[in-house]
């Protein structure tokens, strides 16, 4: 699937959802703790993963071979993954405030 | 993405955490997030296409911004200092609203087909409903603020911002919570003002507590510093004018815990610059460049770039102090020439800019992006080597006289730097025989004195003669916005009718 800024994301595999800051340079296929990231709202995740490595509320992931950018808006179980690479924790470099 | 994610990203990760108001007091993100809740559906029962809000700054800005968005519908703050009948026609504009005010019986004379609610009722309102109430995600691509445009150069316009834009500013600008649980910021814009609103969002997406002052003055804004150990700041230069007036009657230097200060929203004097800089040893201090139509900053000079400035042999590098930055990574900017072709480092031309944060649309008017992308600013500047931006002023400002396009910003550097003037603009005034002729408008310092002659005898010295003003006006004070854009337009006005 083609991703756009701005796009949130869910599996059903788990409580995680991300919204697309860079989109990769290719298409392909976001997962998350193993099940495919869509647009879907209405999806049943009771069987969502409980164990993982944790996907961070606010936190920014990338993969530097396509250039994705993900930010996690709901906390959940990962890992996250495109195209099966494994995206990694961006350390933060905060901008000066300027308002 | 829209701005009700920002704001469950806040209650979720910073529920407790007091982020409006005073420590003791304040509204916690999860309160915040509640009362959004409660605005949102009190608007969707009122049926309305608007949220108006008419009023000074305070805790029902945040929650009546968030209850427009819970409600899906634009939110409109308004200037409370303009005339009935300006505000009538920007209501006339409206199809249906949800007036929230501080006074509702101005309110129902202006507007009286529209509900209004006066800004204590919409708090105590908004406080019924339990924690954890549904928020229902809109559509990033609506229309999340309007705001009017201060009509310097023309009637005012609805500048549109829609959710992505905002978003999009702060996940380009702002890090998720990266502010200490101790941090807090002083707010002294205006609501109806772009800085008002981006304002809210970094700071509550960074996490940092926000305290209104809703009467600027400089007396209050320092103790209000010092009371609630404000850690960042923002204001526009007449404020840091009048700021560092105040440290100077008082014999003291700025409060301790200011980190950071950040101005912007008009062209800052260097004077004023030097003497924040002095008054505020410990600060670090932001100039920030940006548009309403561009969500607020696009260009930020920070704190670093200020201290290499003033510390430089190079004199290019100590120019940057008067320079807004370089662009924020998420955007770009560009000097285009009349043909639309980027300009050589240091060549003045039309400062544009694109990015996902970049509106440039109007309701009256639609779209102002170029085939694209780029948003025309309407500004003039240059860019240095290095990429630090440098505004000159709106080209609709440029002087034509007798063919030759001249930059008010120019002169009034120059002017500027006579020890007798506090204040000066230029402008052009029309003339039969140039087509128009330099007119400075200046105000004086207390206790000075300066004749026309003397004036442009100084300036012709300086630049050339074609650049010296025709005429001088001495004003007490130069009319100007509430965010310190001076007001040329007037000045030509009444020029015209005393001369």
């Amino acid at each position: 699937m083609t991703f756009t800024p701005g796009t949130q994301l869910r599996s059903a595999s788990s409580l995680c959802e991300v919204v697309v800051v860079r989109p990769p340079d290719t298409d392909g296929t976001i997962t998350c703790a193993g099940a495919e990231m869509t647009t879907d709202t209405d999806i049943d995740r009771s069987g969502a993963a409980t164990d993982g490595p944790a996907i961070a509320l606010g936190k920014r992931y990338t993969e530097e071979a396509s250039g994705i950018e993900l930010l996690c808006v709901k906390p959940g179980v990962g890992p996250l993954a495109f195209n099966g690479a494994e995206l990694e924790l961006k350390s933060a470099k905060p901008l000066p405030a300027s308002d | 993405m829209d701005l009700l994610t920002l704001l469950e990203m806040v209650a979720a990760g910073m529920g407790d955490r007091v982020l409006i108001g005073e420590k003791a007091t304040g509204l916690t993100g999860e309160e915040l997030r509640a009362r959004s809740a409660a605005g949102g559906r009190l608007v969707t029962d009122a049926n309305v296409a608007t949220v108006v809000y008419l009023g000074g700054n305070g805790p029902v800005f945040p929650v009546a911004l968030f209850s427009a968005a819970a409600a899906h519908v634009p939110f409109l703050p308004l200037n409370y200092r303009l005339s009935d009948d300006q505000l009538r026609e920007i209501f006339s504009r409206q199809e249906s609203a949800y007036v929230i005010t501080d006074s509702p019986e101005r309110a129902a004379e202006l507007a009286p087909s529209f509900p209004s609610i006066s800004l204590d009722d919409f708090l105590e309102a908004t406080a019924k409903v339990p924690e954890g109430a549904p928020l229902v995600g809109g559509d990033a691509n609506d229309i999340a603020v309007l705001l009017m445009t201060s009509g310097t150069t023309a009637a005012p316009k609805s500048a549109v911002l829609r959710h992505h834009h905002l978003t999009s500013y702060i996940l380009g600008s702002v890090e998720y919570a990266s502010a200490e649980d101790t941090d807090a910021t002083i707010v002294s814009v205006p609501p109806y003002h772009i800085a008002a609103v981006a304002n809210l969002l970094s700071n509550l997406y960074a996490g940092r507590r926000i305290v209104y002052l809703d009467h600027f003055t400089a007396a209050d804004w320092l103790d209000v510093v010092e009371h609630e150990a404000i850690t960042n700041a923002m204001v526009v230069p007449t404020m840091l004018a009048r700021i560092t007036r105040e440290l100077d009657a008082r014999g003291k230097t700025g409060p301790a815990t200011l980190r950071s200060l950040s101005y912007g929203g008009a062209k800052v004097a260097a004077n004023i610059i030097a003497d924040a800089l002095r008054l505020f040893p410990n600060t670090g201090f932001v100039n920030a460049y940006g548009l309403t139509e561009t969500s607020s900053s696009i260009a930020v000079l920070g704190p670093d770039d200020h201290r290499d400035a003033v510390a430089s042999e190079d004199p290019d590098v100590r120019l940057r102090l008067a320079s807004v930055g370089r662009a924020l990574p998420s955007v770009e900017i560009e000097v285009h020439d009349l043909d639309g072709k980027p300009c050589a480092p240091g060549v003045v031309g039309d400062i544009v800019v694109k990015g996902a944060q970049v509106a440039g649309e109007y309701l009256e008017g639609g779209s102002r992006l170029t085939e694209g992308g780029w948003f025309p600013t309407r500004d003039l500047g240059y860019l240095d080597s290095e990429g630090f931006l440098f505004v000159q002023g709106r080209a609709d400002d440029t002087i034509i006289r007798g063919g030759e396009n001249i930059a008010p910003a120019e002169i009034e550097e120059v002017v500027a730097t006579h020890e007798a003037v506090l204040e000066c603009a230029v402008a052009g005034v029309p003339d039969e025989e140039w087509g128009q002729r330099i007119a400075a408008f200046i105000v004086l310092k207390e206790g000075h004195t300066l004749t026309a002659d003397e004036l442009r005898a100084y300036v012709r010295e300086r630049l050339r003669g074609s650049k010296t003003p025709d005429v001088v006006s001495f004003l007490t004070e130069l009319p100007a916005t509430p965010t310190g854009k001076i007001l040329r337009r007037q000045l030509v006005q009444d020029f015209a009718v005393t001369t």
